[in-house]
């Protein structure tokens, strides 16, 4: 854990002029109420979602147009000053830990939408809007906006863009690269940028691919014009029981080789649902060793369809029972387990570390048997959800912060799961980034050449090195101290080009 | 024989001469003037990997687009966006140029399908980014700044797709109305549930391309109205939209593309105008006055290409804002710092 505070700096006097300088350069940009600088103001923002990190920031700003946010940028590139951007502060991966000689550049107050054109099917809102509030905005002309991370009703849509967030549904419907058309951002130099626009492609290279998921590396977002899509008629879903996870995990192999992209189609342990269905009542079976959700959404037609279909290829693959829910409340009731893991895991541990994997779905058996595995290793508890459909893991490691290095375990036992990741094919980050948490085990997924290229793509919008320093992209040096090689399944990448 | 292809990539890469990368050549009349020596991509071919119940397919560069499209066909399975072959695509070409078919607009273009890279960069340097799983966002996304580069950024060696399932029904529909009511109705649709896979509409004919499970296209069908075009011809129509074979692109006028939003009204101008992507996507034949073109793009919030037989072929892609020319400098410096990948051939500036 790191814990800094503005007076306890090893600083001096010079410092603190410094600081005295940039918060009066900053004043002088922003209304009164737009910059924080007492200890006071400046703890909430010292952690996001994962407050296992924290620091206090020199100052948070928070500008109200994009004007001032231009004014903001040009005293930091002035001043070479750091800057953290920070959206609702509900990352999980310490995305947005200030910078102990940096300020935090909240887009908490552009919050307006700006337009719906609902013949377009299109959303023009300001980055600080929150996810949910766009399909609300919407939902009078029959539309929505696909992207649904489970935060959706706090967070922000300028930090889905930062974080390439996903949500239950993106199997069928993508994240939120396949779901935004355009986003216009300011360099840190102060310059506007944008990247698409309201067709279907722009010009030159696909930087608005490199801008989402860029984890505020790149450019501040100040407007985003996201894509609506009509709201599916209805849905069902199936609540499937396997006696074994890997029968589970041939059923959600089964469902998509039967030619059908589920709506959703997520994957519980029996931890888990032991875990939810005391808060829940959503008649789990318990002695199942694995769960699974699968959904069909769309015209009631699709739905038969759809639901037929995967019932019989589920009940083919060893479900031991089978139920499709009947009415719109029951499709609730069978979610609502899923969506209390989190706040479950919550009320059986004093604190629990979400892990973000992705793995190829063939070796989901694999990976939760070694996650057994490494319970025993660490001495610690893990329960397991899983986006099935697109092979996206979510394990909860159950620990307690006051008991002695039971965090450290808990950190040791997440990267375990990394690595496995890295070795079954996957990744280490499926939808929450890697902010400051993961910035080791990007070591392991990326050799020297590739972490070289991500720097020089950084550099190429941010010359200066002043965005979001310290995260996403670790530096070389960092990973020849820890000792960390790419090492794939054992073999050098390419092995046969190393006589060169 | 893989290893001796790559190899001789680097060793060609290496030599610092100017290369123009090519695969089936299907594509050498796209972008701007062809310069360099050719760097046939075609020996190193083959499917890496394909895991239907994956969705997911990664081949090498050099593997011809028919194959793959093959493979995934004998598991009911295909390229979603729907890509033109234009001849003998190959693999490593259609992600450098980027199109997308028909159905772009509905199931999404090529680059939202890419799910990782494998490059050669301009030292020689084998660089893997992304991988073959749908959700990943470790590092940034650079398998897809490949997409629609040109190839000026690195000679792609392999690439990770998604791949999706055939539909299980297609029913195509046809409907007279002028341009104007086309486009509207294309847009309305599309903000409702129908299973519109793509449309189009050409000099007084609109065509929806319906695509689903089975009772919901029917559905559509009954709502919808229309002509229903038998299944033989609607193929032909589609595949000749998307290969460029229908009248519309006969003769040798040049080809504009005009990317626009989908509602920009009708652009008025004299020339023959096929419109796709439920208005997203416009072509236009004739000799029509670039600059002119081009405003017009400009003023309705997109872009224009010279897609087609451009005689000059120096101005084919929209000018770029300095900032963003600023950030391709940056990144062509980086990736082939000396310029030894298809000089020109996006902009002349690199």
């Amino acid at each position: 854990m790191i814990q800094t505070t503005p007076s306890g700096k090893p600083s001096a006097d010079n410092a603190n002029h410094s600081r005295a300088r940039l918060i009066q350069a900053l004043a002088e940009t922003l209304p009164a109420t737009g910059v924080l600088t007492s200890e006071e103001e400046l703890r909430p923002y010292e952690c996001d979602a994962l407050s296992a990190y924290r620091r206090l920031p020199l100052a948070v700003v928070l500008p109200e147009n994009e004007a001032q946010v231009i004014a903001v940028l040009k005293v930091c590139h002035a001043t070479k000053t750091p800057v953290v951007p920070r959206g609702a502060g509900t990352g999980l991966s310490a995305g947005a830990l200030p910078h102990p000689e940096g300020i935090v550049l909240s887009l908490a107050r552009l919050n307006r939408i700006l337009a719906i054109d609902p013949l377009a099917r299109t959303a023009v809102v300001q980055p600080g809007v929150r996810n949910l509030a766009v399909s609300e905005a919407s939902a009078q002309h029959g539309l929505y906006y696909a992207p649904d991370p489970s935060s959706q009703i706090a967070c922000s849509i300028g930090g889905n863009v930062a974080e390439n967030s996903g949500g239950v549904h993106c199997l069928k419907y993508g994240l939120t690269l396949h779901n935004v058309l355009r986003v216009r951002a300011i360099t840190l130099s102060g310059e506007i940028v944008e990247f698409g626009n309201h067709a279907l492609d722009a010009p030159g290279f696909d930087l608005l691919s490199l801008m989402i998921g860029s984890e505020g590396l790149l450019a501040i977002v100040t407007e985003v014009t996201l894509k609506l899509l009509p709201k599916p008629q209805m849905a069902r879903v199936i609540l499937a029981s396997f006696a074994d996870v890997q029968a589970a995990g041939e059923a959600v192999a089964a469902v998509i080789g039967s030619g059908i992209i589920p709506a959703g189609l997520e994957l519980m342990d029996q931890a888990t649902t032991r875990a939810v269905e005391p808060f829940v009542n959503a008649g789990y079976d318990l002695n199942a060793a694995a769960i699974l959700l699968c959904e069909s959404d769309g015209t009631p037609e699709t739905v038969e369809e759809e639901i037929a279909r995967m019932t019989g290829v589920l009940e083919n693959h060893g479900a031991m029972a089978v139920r499709v829910s009947c009415s719109e409340a029951e499709r609730q009731l069978f979610w609502a387990g899923r969506k209390a893991a989190f706040p479950a895991a919550g009320r059986i541990s004093p604190d629990y570390y979400c892990m973000d994997g992705t793995i190829p779905r063939q070796h989901v058996a694999t990976m939760l048997s070694d996650i057994a595995g490494m319970e025993r290793q660490f001495g610690l508890r893990c329960i397991n959800v899983f986006h099935a459909g697109d092979g996206n893991l979510h394990p909860l490691i159950l620990y307690d912060a006051s008991v002695a290095g039971e965090f450290e375990r808990t950190e040791a036992f997440g990267a375990a799961i990394l690595q496995r990741c890295i070795e079954l094919g996957g990744t280490i980050t499926g939808e929450h980034g890697v902010g400051f948490e993961k910035i080791d085990a990007m070591c392991g997924q990326f050799g020297p050449d590739e972490l070289n290229a991500f720097h020089a793509v950084k550099q190429a919008f941010d010359p200066d090195g002043l965005l979001n320093p310290g995260k996403a992209i670790p530096t070389l040096q960092r990973c020849a101290e820890l000792g960390r090689m790419h090492v794939h399944q054992g073999q050098q990448p390419f092995p046969e080009l190393e006589r060169f | 024989m893989h290893m001796d292809a790559l190899d001789q990539f680097r060793a060609r890469i290496l030599a610092r001469q100017a290369l123009r990368i090519r695969g089936g050549g299907s594509k050498d009349f796209y972008g701007g003037p062809l310069s360099g020596q050719i760097l046939d991509t075609r020996g190193y071919s083959g499917i890496v990997h394909y895991e239907p119940t994956e969705l997911v397919m990664t081949a090498r560069c050099g593997t011809p687009l028919s194959a793959l499209e093959s493979a995934l066909a004998e598991h009911r399975q295909h390229l979603a966006f729907d890509p033109p072959h234009f001849g003998h695509a190959t693999l490593g070409g259609m992600v450098a140029a980027g199109l997308s078919g028909p159905t772009r607009a509905a199931l999404g273009s090529l680059r939202d399908h890419v799910l990782g890279v494998r490059i050669m960069d301009g030292e020689g340097r084998v660089l893997k980014f992304g991988g073959e799983v749908m959700k990943n966002v470790a590092g940034f996304d650079v398998s897809r700044l490949m997409v629609g580069a040109l190839g000026t950024l690195g000679l792609i060696l392999e690439v990770s797709l998604k791949v999706m399932p055939i539909p299980l029904t297609e029913v195509s529909l046809r409907f007279a109305m002028p341009q104007e009511e086309a486009l509207t109705r294309m847009n309305r649709w599309a903000g409702e549930p129908w299973p519109v896979a793509a449309s189009a509409w050409e000099n007084g004919v609109m065509t929806i391309r319906l695509a689903g499970a089975g009772a919901a296209v029917e559905m559509a069908c009954l709502k919808l109205g229309g002509e229903r075009l038998d299944p033989f011809s609607a193929r032909q129509f589609w595949q000749g939209l998307r290969e460029h074979t229908l009248d519309f692109f006969a003769g040798h006028q040049p080809i504009w593309r005009l990317s626009l939003p989908s509602i920009a009204p009708s652009v008025g101008l004299p020339e023959p105008m096929l419109i796709e992507w439920g208005g997203s996507q416009r072509w236009l034949q004739g000799d029509a006055d670039p600059i002119l073109i081009r405003d017009l793009a400009r003023q309705y919030g997109g872009h224009a290409t010279l897609f087609r037989g451009s005689v000059s072929r120096h101005d084919v892609f929209t000018p770029l804002t300095t900032p963003l020319m600023q950030i391709h400098h940056r990144l062509k410096q980086r990736f082939d710092p000396h310029q030894i990948f298809n000089r020109g051939r996006l902009y002349p500036e690199f």
